[in-house]
């Protein structure tokens, strides 16, 4: 046993004993803490495109919808049937939710691999243009297809996402966006953003390197996906728009590209953020144009990511480095 | 010489290049080239600005498709194969405008360059098992190897784009090496260095052919450095081969030095 692996596992028992006690969590906190696991599995997914593989990806939400749609679809459609077929139970049933966030994810990375195989061979600007696309197409295809309530949403019956399989998600995402990075992978992953044509001449077959990152990215944003679905209880093709990428965007910029312990961290920032925020709005003792301002999270993320770029552009916890090297210099 | 005994004998030549143009629209950068480059041969492209030299490169490499002949390599045709499909064949290059990659370490550069040769698939990169830890362990210890051969090991964890200049263009060779080729192209290797960088060079491309016995072919405008190692001399002028012989013959060729110092 190594230990990336023991470190997996240790987490994933860790987790599943806090879950035994996720019944006694204040439903306020609770909705936070599956946020932030959401989050994180979008962040650091997010990141192994555009953080280390350096293909500014802005179609994330809509890999997002084809998860939430396709698990949807599943528990609503297909789960009661074969359900009713192998007798029903608690563990059946949580059995078959797995499978229906699975499928899923393998729905978003077919989306994945449809979009990437094309649309790879651009660059910057360009790539982000397609896949902004492609998430609005998403959006619209779904807004239009009555089967899954079209421009009305639709209802989840059950709530099956629990602190246990948002966060053995997110651990999963961490553990394969980390292995895959220490590995041949991660090293080809790296030659891409840094020069593709030299990775090319060093046998590098660059488009197999985008469109794996690209798949693997999408194939977690799917799972997200149908975690948020079977958390909300009820999904709507507007919450899976353009603004949504962007949130995902800004947490991996935030975090720094390439840095999986800097998106973890701005993932968490960035979901307690605007509820600190609302709390902070609420307070009688501001003028109220303050306030009103600071209700507007998009406002200020837009000032945040100005301020962030002028004097952080490698991100908020990149090149941490230099401050343990200062504390360290400080103990010594 | 090698390559002489291989002529002598019939050997059929490592690169063969066959009337070759690649034409942009109505512009031939390269036009009916033939060159045939021998096992572990050293052979030099020369050529004033503009005259198809890098055009020739990019042919070889694969980053342009002749627009009209043939190349084979090893007794194979690569036209229409990627770059990264070539340098599987056996063919590695460096830049002229030096191209490491920035964010990864020395070390790190070159065990990227071993990527092609390794065998573990995702699976392994994801169980992380014996088998995945031995390769990793094989490909750290040629890594090691390489840079120890070239005096860069003590500098293996330094950032790539930090190293000198001459110590640059070194670990590009290095990395070029690491993907084990037959045929080492070398696009002006000499391009910014000082004269001492210059005779440093030289010692290393004859050291490094000599080493991995290595067919190696080199785009130079240093006359010096060209003369000085190359066994045979290809001269290049508005895309055409205009000569090509021993450095004793193209120092002495009418049409060459024409072609650099005009009539």
């Amino acid at each position: 046993m190594n230990r990336p692996k023991t470190w997996l596992l240790v987490f994933v028992a860790l987790i599943w004993a806090a879950s035994w006690f996720q019944g006694a969590i204040n439903p306020y906190y609770f909705d936070i803490l599956i946020t932030i696991g959401i989050n994180i599995v979008l962040g650091v997914s997010l990141n192994l495109v555009n953080g280390y593989t350096g293909q500014f990806s802005l179609g994330h939400a809509g890999f997002m919808a084809v998860g939430a749609y396709v698990s949807a679809a599943m528990t609503i459609f297909l789960c009661p049937r074969w359900l009713a077929a192998c007798g029903g139970g608690s563990t059946a049933e949580s059995a078959l939710f797995l499978g229906a966030l699975v499928a899923g994810g393998f729905g978003a990375a077919l989306a994945g691999l449809a979009v990437g195989v094309p649309s790879l061979r651009l660059k910057g600007d360009y790539l982000a243009i397609v896949t902004l696309g492609f998430g609005e197409i998403i959006r619209v295809m779904v807004q239009n297809t009555e089967a899954v309530g079209g421009s009305r949403g639709l209802s989840i019956p059950a709530r099956e996402t629990g602190l246990f399989t948002t966060y053995l998600a997110a651990a999963l995402a961490v553990y394969v966006v980390v292995s895959l990075v220490h590995s041949t992978y991660g090293r080809g992953f790296l030659m891409v953003r840094d020069d593709e044509v030299a990775a090319e001449a060093m046998g590098i077959n660059t488009t197999k390197y985008k469109v794996m990152a690209f798949v693997v990215g999408a194939f977690f944003a799917g799972i997200a996906g149908g975690l948020y679905a079977h958390f909300k209880q009820f999904i709507h093709p507007e919450g899976f728009g353009f603004l949504r990428s962007v949130d995902i965007v800004v947490i991996v910029i935030l975090g720094g590209m390439g840095n999986t312990p800097g998106v973890i961290l701005a993932a968490i920032l960035l979901t307690i953020l605007p509820e600190g925020l609302r709390a902070l709005a609420a307070l009688e003792a501001l003028p109220v144009w303050l306030r009103g301002m600071i209700q507007n999270r998009m406002i200020l993320y837009s000032l945040l990511l100005i301020g962030l770029m002028l004097t952080r552009p490698q991100g908020l916890f990149s090149g941490g480095g230099k401050w343990l090297r200062w504390w360290k210099r400080r103990q010594a | 010489m090698a390559s002489l005994v291989e002529k002598e004998a019939g050997m059929s030549p490592l690169l063969e290049i066959n009337d070759c143009t690649v034409a942009f629209g109505g512009l031939k950068a390269v036009s009916e080239l033939n060159l045939s480059i021998h096992q572990g041969e050293l052979m030099g492209l020369i050529g004033p600005n503009g005259a198809g030299k890098t055009t020739a490169f990019n042919l070889i490499t694969g980053v342009y498709r002749p627009t009209d002949g043939e190349i084979r390599f090893d007794g194979r045709s690569i036209v229409g194969r990627r770059p990264y499909q070539i340098t599987a064949r056996g063919i590695a290059r460096t830049f002229q405008n030096i191209r490491l990659f920035a964010s990864l370490s020395v070390f790190d550069n070159v065990r990227a360059a071993c990527n092609m040769h390794l065998r573990h698939g995702i699976s392994h990169a994801l169980w992380r098992g014996d088998a995945f830890a031995q390769e990793e362990k094989a490909v750290e210890d040629r890594v090691m190897e390489l840079l120890e051969i070239f005096h860069l090991d003590h500098l293996c964890n330094a950032p790539s784009t930090g190293l000198p200049y001459g110590d640059q263009r070194r670990l590009e060779i290095v990395r070029a090496l690491a993907t084990r080729p037959k045929l080492l192209l070398l696009d002006e290797p000499a391009a910014g260095m000082n004269p001492t960088e210059k005779q440093e060079l030289v010692r290393l491309i004859r050291f490094t052919q000599e080493k991995f016995k290595l067919a190696v072919l080199l785009v130079e405008h240093d006359m010096r450095v060209v003369m000085g190692i190359c066994e045979r001399i290809a001269v290049l002028d508005y895309g055409m081969k205009i000569a090509e012989g021993t450095p004793e013959e193209i120092r002495n060729n009418r049409k060459v030095i024409e072609a650099y110092l005009g009539e």
